[in-house]
């Protein structure tokens, strides 16, 4: 091993982060690229299901919050766009890659938002999920990524108290609203807990992702804290969890659940969930519409130095 | 911060945003944004990093002027302060009636 290399297994190994400058291993600034831009990409494609109901919230209240909440995501992508800029990717390289498919984003966000307690179960859940995947990632390795974490982990905890008040003031509400948001839940449950990924032993880079600290707990780990945690939540709701297998195990301290259906999962990654098309045609549609925005601000800026530099002139 | 600057040439500039959270306060590094200038930085800076009122000022620099010492450099460069403890109070050993020092 070359000495750059013992100089950044020896960081690794004592938890000093790793900074844009310093030298880096090929694989590691790979995988950096392919998670962060995955990441970027998911805040980005999230707003959409969201975005769908912002024209339809119930009050003048819960619409500022969920202009809110969908601004927030924006600034999230944006921090780790960032970031992942850092490693040596362009940002228009990575547009393109999510017009063209090559990269991916998050699977939940291809699935549709077809009434308003979605919105209480994408909060509660799927924020829910994200911020358990998220905080550990504060403490990540890569420098750029981990302080993009914490700003992001700060912003998120109000996306998820949010949700659960939308579930909550459902499920205290008529038949109709109750009704409404075990719906939701019937269909966010589980795609919710397929959002940590494939079971551990079908995720062969998890373990040097783990020695790398760009992962910190494998998906399975995380999935059953999330299980464990969200089952007793929705007891708060007095809604039912879907899941006829779900039973609390007293010897492992950890409720044990369901078969998840990794075939779907699987169909889903490779394109063919319900939204799949819709989003990424949307996003295409926004960058080419959004063109001539960006031509425009850059004439504007032209003009706006022409006319600073003849004033400068003129005063001379 | 990034310290490659690898726009394509169609991409606007990137801009490092460093933002003072309260009067008194040092402007501190947050992050990094595209703009098409100086102007349009400051107002996505706002947008991106202060939505939650963590800034009362606001500045830009145009990544390409940020210029940074060398990671490999790092031992020679901060080595030599390691042996000067003596430009700490800590180092001097004075009675403890010794008062307001
Ligand atoms: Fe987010
Ligand atoms: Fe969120």
């Amino acid at each position: 091993m070359d000495t750059l290399a013992k100089h950044f297994e020896e960081k690794i190994n004592n938890e000093v982060t790793i900074e844009a400058k310093d030298w880096l291993p090929d694989n590691y600034r790979k995988t950096l690229i392919r998670q962060i831009s995955q990441h970027a990409h998911s805040e980005i494609v999230g707003m959409l299901p969201e975005g769908n109901w912002i024209t339809r919230a119930p009050s003048l209240r819960r619409k500022a919050v969920l202009l809110a909440k969908v601004q927030d995501e924006a600034g999230h992508g944006l921090y780790l766009y960032s970031a992942a800029e850092t490693l040596g990717i362009s940002r228009d390289e990575m547009m393109d890659q999510l017009h063209t498919g090559k990269a991916k984003y998050s699977s939940i966000f291809n699935y549709p938002t077809i009434s308003w307690a979605d919105m209480g179960a994408i909060g509660w859940l799927v924020d829910g999920a994200a911020i358990m995947n998220q905080v550990p990632l504060c403490r990540t390795s890569y420098g750029p990524y981990a302080r993009a974490m914490v700003r992001v982990c700060k912003e998120e905890s109000f996306h998820q108290r949010q949700g659960f008040e939308i579930m909550l003031t459902l499920s205290n509400g008529s038949e109709v609203q109750r009704k409404m948001a075990q719906d939701a839940l019937n269909r966010w449950w589980w795609p919710s807990i397929m959002m940590f990924g494939p079971p551990d032993d079908n995720s062969p880079h998890t373990a040097q992702s783990v020695r790398w600290r760009i992962k910190r707990f494998t998906n399975d780990e995380l999935r059953q804290k999330f299980v464990d945690i969200g089952v007793e939540q929705a007891k708060i709701l007095g809604l039912e969890v879907p899941d006829k297998d779900l039973k609390w195990n007293e010897e492992r301290g950890h409720y044990d659940f369901g078969v998840i259906n990794w075939d779907e999962f699987w169909n889903v990654v490779k394109g063919n969930g319900p939204c799949n098309k819709q989003r990424v045609e949307t996003r295409k549609k926004a960058w080419d519409e959004g063109k001539w925005v960006r031509d425009a601000a850059t004439a504007y800026a032209e003009k706006r130095k022409a006319r600073a530099a003849e004033s400068t002139m003129k005063a001379a | 911060m990034s310290d490659k600057v690898n726009n394509k040439p169609s991409e606007w500039p990137l801009w490092e945003v460093f933002i003072r959270s309260k009067a008194g306060l040092d402007h501190k590094h947050v992050g990094s944004l595209h703009a098409v200038d100086a102007q349009m930085a400051i107002e996505n800076a706002r947008d991106v990093y202060t939505r939650r009122m963590e800034g009362v000022s606001i500045w830009v620099v145009d990544s390409r002027f940020v210029h940074a010492s060398n990671p490999d450099d790092a031992e020679a460069f901060y080595e030599p302060a390691n042996d000067k403890v003596y430009r700490h109070p800590t180092f001097y050993n004075l009675p403890d009636e010794l008062k307001h020092m």
